[in-house]
C-alpha cells in the first residue's frame, strides 16, 4: 500500500499501531518513521505500508514500480495506491496509468475524490470532472464508487484487487467522498471556498454513522456494542496521545543517520 | 588486457551485473529493440528478455518513478536516460523520491537504483541538448554521483553503482562512448568516492572529471613540451562523495591548482573543490586557485561559438600559466 500525505487512516488500516502513528505525528523517536518523516511520511516496511509521500501525485509512479516488482518476481500481491482528485491534473498520473496499462501491472489506483484540492473546487481546474473517464485514455478498467458507503468501497476494491491478482490488470477507482476539515492546520474549518451549509450537509452522509446505522438496522450490533466500540477507539487514541507525549525526541546523533544505506 | 570502447565497457558492466544478480534490470527509452540510443545496451534484450530490458514510452518522470518503486520493492533497477537533459523531467523522482525515502522512512527502505546516461555537450546539438548537470545532482544528500572518464573506470564504477545500496547517478558522455582503453576482464570494481591521479606531476594540480580529463591531459602534455611545467592531472571520478583527501594531498605537494569542469561556473563542482582547498590546504597554496568551465551562457549552435564556450586545453594551459605567474 502506498499513499499521499493524507495517509493516516490507511496506515492504521494496514495495521500500523496507533501509538507509532501518533508518535510520528509528534516527531518522536518511537514514531513509525523514527520521527524523521512526520505526518506526511508514515512508513512501516514490515507491514508493507510504503509511505506517506508529500508531492501531489509523486507517489503514483512508485505504485507502478511496486507493481512492476511484483510482476517481475511473479508474486501474487497487489499494490494499492491512494491519491486525491487534485493529483489527476499532474503529469505523473497520466504517464503512470499509460505504463501500468501497457505493462499490465497489478495495481489498484484509488482516487479519493473529496472535491477540493486545498481550496480549489475540482470543476474549476479540471476539464474532465469524472475521474473514471481518464481510464478510457489508457484502456484501463475503472469504477465509480460511492465513497460514503464503506461496503461499496470494500466491494469495489475487492473486484479491483481480484482483477489485478488474476489477470494482472490495473484498475482506476474513483471513490467520491468529502473532507469535513480544512486542508491543513492553516485552513479554517470550511474556509471561503465552500459554505458551512455544504459541509454540514455532507456530514449527514458520514460513512461511519451510516455504517453504524446499517449495522444496527441489520441487527449485527446494538447501541451498547456501538458505544463499546466508540469507547475502545477513544481509549486507543488517548493512549496513543499519552504514548507520544511521553516518548523521547530522536537523539541528536540521528540527524546524520539514514542519509545513505551501508 | 583487452581494449574496449567506453560504450562496450558499460555494456560489459551491465551484462556481467545482470548475469550476477537476477534482480538487476534495465529500463529506458530505446534500450531494447533499438539496442540503445547510443548502443550501450546492445545485445542485452536478446540475452535477458523483455522483462529485464524494458522499453518505455517517452515519459522520464513516469519510468524514473517506476524504477524507484521497483527498488522500494527489492529490485535493483538501472534507469537509462537517453540524455541527462531529458532527466530534468524526472528530477522530482530523483530528488524527492530516490534521495529521500531512506531518510524519511527512518532507515527502513533503501533505494538501490542507478540512473545513468550521457551528460554534457556533444557537437552542435544546441542549448537544450548540451548541458552538464553534475553540480545540480551533486547538491543532493541521499545521492551518490560518479563521472567516469575512461573505459576502465566506466566499467568499474557502473558495476560498483549497481551493487551499491543507494541511488547512484552515473554521468557518461556522448563524446566518450567511442573512446578506447584497456579494461580489466570480469570482476573489476572501482570504489565510489576515490579520485585517481591520471598523470603525476609536481608543479600544479589540474583537477577534472569526465570529458575534461582528456582536456586536462592534453593541456598537461602541452605544458610539459612547451613550458617545462609538470602538471598533475587528478581525475575526481566521484563527485559525491568527493575524495577530499586526494585533492588536499595533491595540492599540498604542488601548491597550485586549476579546476576544470564541463558545467557552468556559478555554484559549480569547481566551487566545491575550491572550498575544500581553501579550507584544508590554505597554508600550502602559492597562488589563488583558478577555474576553467563552460562559458556562462546557454550552449550556442554555431561551431565556432560552441568551441569558444567549452573548456579547452588552451584555456587550461592559460590558467596554469597564471597560477604559476608565468604571464
Amino acid at each position: 500500500m502506498i499513499s499521499s500525505y493524507r495517509e493516516h487512516g490507511q496506515a492504521l488500516a494496514r495495521g500500523v499501531p496507533a501509538n507509532a502513528v501518533m508518535a510520528e505525528l509528534y516527531g518522536k523517536a518511537t514514531g513509525c518513521s523514527s520521527g524523521k518523516g512526520g505526518s506526511m511520511h508514515l512508513f512501516d516496511a514490515g507491514r508493507r505500508f510504503l509511505g506517506g509521500h508529500g508531492i501531489v501525485g509523486g507517489h503514483i509512479p512508485l505504485a507502478a514500480g511496486i507493481g512492476f516488482a511484483i510482476r517481475y518476481k511473479k508474486g501474487d500481491q497487489v499494490c494499492i495506491c491512494y491519491f486525491g482528485e487534485a493529483a489527476v491534473n499532474i503529469g505523473a498520473f497520466h504517464e503512470t496509468l499509460n505504463m501500468a496499462s501497457v505493462y499490465k501491472l497489478p495495481v489498484v489506483f484509488c482516487c479519493e475524490n473529496n472535491r477540493y484540492g486545498m481550496g480549489t473546487a475540482f470543476e474549476r481546474v479540471a476539464a474532465v470532472t469524472d475521474v473514471v473517464e481518464h481510464a478510457c485514455s489508457y484502456d484501463m478498467a475503472a469504477e465509480l464508487v460511492n465513497g460514503m458507503d464503506p461496503l461499496a468501497v470494500y466491494a469495489a476494491t475487492e473486484r479491483a484487487v481480484d482483477r489485478a491478482r488474476k489477470g494482472g490488470h490495473p484498475t482506476l477507482l474513483e471513490v467520491r467522498t468529502y473532507r469535513y476539515m480544512g486542508h491543513s492546520m492553516s485552513d479554517p474549518l470550511h474556509g471561503v471556498y465552500r459554505t458551512k451549509e455544504e459541509v454540514e450537509e455532507q456530514k449527514k452522509r458520514d460513512p461511519i454513522s451510516q455504517l453504524a446505522l446499517k449495522l444496527t438496522e441489520d441487527g449485527a450490533l446494538d447501541q451498547a456494542a456501538l458505544d463499546a466500540l466508540d469507547a475502545e477507539v477513544r481509549a486507543e487514541v488517548e493512549e496513543a496521545v499519552h504514548f507520544a507525549d511521553e516518548s523521547p525526541d530522536p537523539d541528536p546523533a540521528e540527524l546524520g543517520t539514514h542519509v545513505l544505506a551501508d | 588486457m583487452p581494449t574496449l570502447t567506453y560504450r562496450d565497457a558499460l555494456n560489459q558492466a551491465l551484462r556481467e551485473e545482470m548475469q550476477r544478480d537476477p534482480n538487476v534490470f534495465l529500463m529506458g527509452e530505446e534500450v531494447g529493440v533499438y539496442q540503445g540510443a547510443y548502443k550501450v545496451s546492445r545485445g542485452l534484450l536478446e540475452e535477458f528478455g523483455p522483462m529485464r530490458v524494458v522499453d518505455t514510452p517517452i515519459a522520464e518522470l513516469g519510468f524514473a518513478g517506476i524504477g524507484v518503486g521497483a527498488a522500494m520493492a527489492g529490485l535493483r533497477p538501472v534507469i537509462e536516460f537517453m540524455t541527462w537533459n531529458f532527466a530534468v523531467l524526472a528530477l522530482d523522482q530523483i530528488v524527492n523520491s530516490a534521495a529521500k525515502i531512506l531518510y524519511e522512512s527512518g532507515g527502513q527502505i533503501p533505494i538501490p537504483i542507478v540512473f545513468r546516461g550521457p551528460n554534457g555537450a556533444a557537437l552542435q546539438l544546441a542549448a537544450q541538448h548540451s548541458q552538464a548537470w553534475d553540480a545540480w545532482l551533486s547538491h543532493i544528500p541521499g545521492l551518490k554521483v560518479v563521472a567516469p572518464a575512461t573505459p576502465a573506470d566506466a566499467k568499474g564504477l557502473l558495476k560498483s553503482a549497481i551493487r551499491d545500496a543507494n541511488p547512484v547517478i552515473v554521468l557518461e558522455g556522448e563524446m566518450l562512448y567511442n573512446v578506447k582503453g584497456e579494461v580489466p576482464e570480469g570482476e573489476h570494481l572501482v570504489p565510489i568516492g576515490q579520485a585517481e591521479v591520471k598523470r603525476p606531476g609536481g608543479d600544479v594540480t589540474v583537477i577534472c572529471h569526465s570529458k575534461t580529463v582528456a582536456v586536462a591531459l592534453k593541456a598537461a602534455e602541452q605544458l610539459a613540451e612547451h613550458e617545462g611545467v609538470s602538471a598533475e592531472v587528478l581525475d575526481l571520478r566521484s563527485l559525491r562523495p568527493l575524495d577530499e583527501a586526494a585533492i588536499v594531498g595533491s595540492v599540498a605537494r604542488t601548491n597550485r591548482a586549476v579546476v576544470v569542469e564541463e558545467g557552468w561556473p556559478h555554484c559549480g563542482i569547481g566551487a566545491q573543490v575550491v572550498d575544500v582547498i581553501q579550507r584544508d590546504a590554505f597554508d600550502q597554496l602559492d597562488a589563488p586557485v583558478l577555474r576553467v568551465t563552460q562559458a556562462d551562457v546557454p550552449m550556442p549552435y554555431n561551431k565556432q561559438l560552441e568551441r569558444l564556450a567549452k573548456p579547452s586545453p588552451d584555456r587550461v594551459v592559460a590558467a596554469v600559466r597564471r597560477v604559476l605567474y608565468l604571464d
